[in-house]
């Protein structure tokens, strides 16, 4: 039964590692017209979140970033997001 | 001969067919010069998430390439010069993609989204093996 237990018991300010979610089978292309893939990687304020949080490789950020700005130049995701429209491509 | 995909805008208050009409004059350009158009896809009417020349949204037709880089400058300047066209991009891609494009079927599959759950479940039974294991 002790042994049982044992798996239970959560150890304080255990952080599992997190992996690149790009790296791996079935992992997604990175690809710039895929605003909605893209959408998660940057913050309310239209800026690019850093691989320390999002834990993407450093190759694969070089990808991401790449993509964000070529999806930002064709207008389809914003370069600045005013904090008043929270949304992202709301309505005016 | 390379790869180019080539997205590019056009004023919102085309119609349609004007806009197809755009796209069969520099699909023109490149197949005159032996290259092939190997995809046209018109993603229709879409807003900008910020505002261009002054407009909140525009056309937008996705063109899949395969040419000699003259036929390309020539296409890109006609590009340039046409007034009813916002914005252009033109990249180098290693191959010619199947099937329809990301911005084709949206609100469709939502496996893009599914994906990194289904990582995260497989890492927990690798965190529980680990565990049993101790």
């Amino acid at each position: 039964m002790s042994a049982s237990d044992a798996p239970t018991v959560k150890r304080p300010f255990f952080r599992r590692k997190k992996t690149c979610p790009f790296t791996g089978p079935n992992a997604p292309e990175i690809d710039w017209k895929n605003t909605r893939l893209l959408g998660r990687y940057i913050s309310e304020r239209g800026k690019i979140i850093p691989s320390r949080i999002t834990a993407v490789s450093q190759k694969k950020q070089r990808e991401l970033a790449k993509a964000i700005k070529r999806a930002r130049f064709m207008g389809l995701l914003p370069y600045l997001q005013q904090e008043s429209n929270e949304r992202p491509q709301g309505r005016r | 001969m390379p790869y180019y995909e080539t997205v590019l805008i056009a004023r919102q208050d085309l119609t349609d067919t004007q806009v197809k009409d755009i796209i069969a004059h520099l699909s023109k350009i490149i197949t005159d010069a032996k290259g092939n158009v190997h995809k046209t896809e018109f993603w229709g009417l879409k807003n900008f998430a910020y505002k261009i020349n002054k407009s909140r949204k525009g056309h937008y037709v996705l063109l899949e390439l395969d040419t000699q880089s003259e036929a390309l400058h020539e296409m890109e300047r006609q590009i340039r010069l046409h007034e009813d066209i916002l914005r252009h991009q033109t990249i180098r891609i290693e191959a010619i993609t199947e099937g329809p494009s990301v911005m084709m079927d949206k609100g469709g599959s939502r496996d893009d989204d599914r994906k990194p759950y289904n990582k995260d479940n497989k890492y927990n039974k690798d965190n529980n093996k680990e565990k049993d294991a101790a």
